[in-house]
C-alpha cells in the first residue's frame, strides 16, 4: 500500500475518505469552540443568532465580555505570573541538568537519570497530592519543632509553581540535552585556548549556541504551565489560575464568554507554537 | 572532560538543583504518601500503623470498582487510539511526499498546543443536548427531538481517544517513516497481498512505535482527571476522582494517599510491562 503499487480506485477514494473525516474529528471541537465566541447568544450552542463581539468587549451584566469580566482577567494575570515564574525555575533548573547529565561523569548517574524521568510516568493529580501531603508533613514538623507556622507552604500559589515545575523541568531538561549534545567541545577549548576563563567560555560560546533550545523549552515551560489543570487543582488556594476558574464556569454552564477565552487561549498558544518552530527551525541547522 | 578540583566544585554546583528538586519535589513527597497511606487516625493527632487503607479499599465495592473500571477503560482508549491512529500515521508516512506530509503531519500536534479544558469544551458543545451533533441529527430527519450525548462513557471514550491521538501518531509516524519503501514493494514482489505485507512487514517494523505510543496513551488515559469528569458527569466514576474526593471533600488524606499509591503501582506495572514486553528502555521512549 505505496504509492508505487497500484490499487483499486474504490480503495484509494475510502482510504482518503477515512483520512479526511480523521482531520474534521481532530478539528471540530476547535473550531466549535472558537466560533461560538461571537454568537449573540446567552449559550453556547445552536440556533446561531448572529455575529457579536459581546463576548470579547460586552461592558455590562448579562452581556460580560472577557475583558471587562474581573474574575477571568484576574485569573488570565494569575496564569502568568505562576508560568513565568515556572518558565524560569525549570529552564534555570534544566540548563543545569543539561550540563550535568551531557559533561560530568559521576557514582549514580544512570540511576539519577531515571529518577529525572520519574516525573514524566507519575499522573499529575498524583504528583499534587504528594507535594500537598509532603508540604503539610514539615508545617506540621515545624510548628511542633519550633511553633512557627508556615503559611507559604499552604496550598496557594507558591505550591502551584513549585508543583509545575516539578515535572516541566524534566522536559526542559530532555530540550536543552538535546542541543548541547549536538555541541562541539572544540568551540570552547577554542576559547579557552585564546584565554578565556571557564565561565567566560561557556557564557560567550557555549550558552549563545543553546539559545534557541533554551527559548523553545521556556515557551513549552510556559504553554504547559499555564495549561496546566490536574497538578494545580489539587495544590490551588484562594488565587485560582485562568483553568480552575474555567472549570468552576464549565461546571456551572456558561456564557459564550468562555468561547472568548478559549479562543484567546488557542490563538497564543498557536503564535507561542509557531513562534518556537521557527526559532528553532531558524537556528537548528547551524 | 579533565578532572581536577575546579571540577568537582562544579560538579557539586550542578548536582544541588537536581538533588533539591529531585528529592524534595518528587521522592520525599511520594514516600511521604506512602507512610501517610499506611496509618490510621485512632484520635485526634494520634496516629497508628496499618493498613486499614488498603483493607478499605478492598472490602468496599465501589473503590474497586471503580478502579477497575478506570484500567479496562483505559485499556480500550488504548486500543482505540492505536486503531484510529494507525491507519491515518501509515498515509501521512507512507502515502504522502513533500510539503502534504509535513502539513498533515504539523495538523495532528496543533490540538496539543491547545488547554485539554479548551478541547473537552469544544466537545461538550459538540455533544450536549443543544449541540452541534444532536442539531445535525435532526436537520437529517434521524432522530425526532434533541439527543443528549453527554455524560455516557462513548463520550468519555470520544473524549480519551481524541485528547491521546497525538501521543500516538508521533511515535508512529516516526517509526513508519523509516520504513523503506523497497520491503514493501518487495513484499508485493514476492506474492504478498496487502493483508500479509501489513502483517509480516509494516507492523513488525512499527513495533517500537506502537509500543511507545501505547504506553504513553495508556498511562495519560489513566491520570487524567478532565475529560472524564467534564464529559462523563457525576456518573463518570474515574479513580482520580476518587482521589480528588478523599482529599479536597472527604478531607480523608489517609485514604486518598492509599489510593494515589495504588494508581501510580498500577501505572508503573503497565509501563514495566509495556517495556519489557517491546524490549525498550524508558529513556528511549520519551524521545
Amino acid at each position: 500500500m505505496i504509492p508505487s503499487i497500484p490499487q483499486p480506485r474504490a480503495f484509494r477514494v475510502t482510504y482518503a475518505a477515512y483520512v479526511a473525516l480523521f482531520f474534521v474529528y481532530l478539528m471540530a471541537p476547535l473550531a466549535v469552540a472558537a466560533a461560538f465566541a461571537f454568537n449573540d447568544s446567552m449559550f453556547p450552542s445552536l440556533p446561531w443568532n448572529g455575529f457579536t463581539l459581546d463576548w470579547f468587549v460586552g461592558d455590562a451584566e448579562p452581556r460580560l465580555g472577557v475583558f471587562h469580566d474581573g474574575a477571568l482577567t484576574e485569573s488570565i494575570g494569575i496564569s502568568a505570573f505562576v508560568a513565568f515564574w515556572v518558565t524560569v525555575l525549570a529552564v534555570g533548573v534544566g540548563l543545569s541538568n543539561a550540563f550535568l547529565f551531557e559533561r560530568q561523569t559521576f557514582p549514580f548517574r544512570n540511576l539519577l537519570y531515571m529518577l529525572m524521568l520519574a516525573p514524566l510516568v507519575v499522573p499529575g493529580v498524583i504528583l499534587g497530592i504528594s507535594i500537598l501531603v509532603f508540604s503539610n508533613s514539615i508545617i506540621n514538623g515545624i510548628d511542633n519543632a519550633v511553633g512557627v507556622e508556615i503559611d507559604a507552604l499552604r496550598p496557594g500559589l507558591a505550591l502551584v509553581v513549585l508543583g509545575q515545575f516539578a515535572f516541566i523541568t524534566t522536559i526542559t531538561t530532555l530540550v536543552i540535552s538535546a542541543r548541547l549534545r549536538k555541541f562541539d567541545l572544540s568551540l570552547e577549548e577554542a576559547a579557552l585556548n585564546l584565554g578565556a576563563t571557564r565561565m567566560v567560555a561557556v557564557w560567550t560560546v557555549t550558552i549563545p549556541y543553546l539559545k534557541p533550545a533554551l527559548i523553545g523549552a521556556g515557551i513549552v515551560a510556559f504553554l504547559m504551565s499555564f495549561e496546566n489543570f490536574n497538578t494545580t487543582l489539587m495544590l490551588v488556594g484562594s488565587d485560582a489560575p485562568l483553568t480552575i476558574t474555567m472549570y468552576d464556569r464549565l461546571r456551572e454552564g456558561s456564557t459564550p464568554a468562555l468561547n472568548a477565552v478559549s479562543l484567546m487561549l488557542m490563538v497564543v498558544s498557536g503564535a507561542l507554537a509557531l513562534l518556537s518552530v521557527f526559532v528553532q527551525r531558524n537556528r537548528g541547522g547551524r | 572532560m579533565k578532572a581536577g578540583p575546579p571540577f568537582r566544585l562544579g560538579l557539586i554546583l550542578l548536582l544541588a538543583p537536581i538533588v533539591l528538586w529531585l528529592s524534595l519535589l518528587v521522592i520525599l513527597p511520594h514516600i511521604d504518601m506512602l507512610l501517610i497511606s499506611l496509618r490510621v487516625r485512632v484520635a485526634p493527632r494520634v496516629y497508628e500503623t496499618s493498613l486499614a487503607n488498603y483493607v478499605e479499599f478492598f472490602t468496599e465495592p465501589l473503590y474497586w470498582n471503580t478502579f477497575a473500571r478506570t484500567a479496562i477503560m483505559s485499556v480500550t482508549a488504548t486500543a482505540m487510539t492505536l486503531l484510529i491512529a494507525f491507519p491515518v500515521s501509515y498515509y501521512i508516512a507512507k502515502m504522502l511526499r513533500g510539503r502534504t506530509k509535513n502539513l498533515l503531519f504539523l495538523l495532528c500536534l496543533v490540538p496539543f498546543w491547545v488547554s485539554e479544558l479548551v478541547r473537552t469544551f469544544g466537545w461538550m458543545i459538540l455533544l450536549r443536548e443543544t449541540g452541534i451533533v444532536s442539531n445535525l441529527l435532526q436537520w437529517a430527519g434521524l432522530t425526532a427531538g434533541p439527543v443528549e450525548m453527554l455524560y455516557n462513557d462513548a463520550a468519555i471514550m470520544i473524549g480519551l481517544v481524541y485528547t491521546s491521538l497525538l501521543f500516538m501518531v508521533v511515535p508512529l509516524v516516526t517509526t513508519l517513516d523509516s520504513l523503506d519503501d523497497s520491503l514493501i514493494e518487495a513484499g508485493y514482489d514476492l506474492g504478498g497481498n496487502g493483508f500479509a505485507v501489513m502483517r509480516t512487514i509494516v507492523v513488525p517494523h512499527a513495533m517500537p512505535g506502537i509500543a511507545s505510543g501505547c504506553i504513553v496513551v495508556f498511562m495519560l488515559t489513566l491520570g487524567n482527571y478532565l475529560t472524564p469528569i467534564l464529559l462523563g458527569g457525576k456518573d463518570s466514576l474515574w479513580f482520580t476522582d476518587q482521589i480528588y474526593t478523599q482529599f479536597i471533600t472527604r478531607f480523608n488524606w489517609e485514604l486518598g494517599s492509599a489510593f494515589g499509591f495504588l494508581l501510580l503501582v498500577l501505572s508503573s506495572i503497565i509501563v514495566w510491562i509495556g517495556l519489557r514486553l517491546s524490549g525498550q528502555t524508558l529513556s528511549e521512549s520519551v524521545k
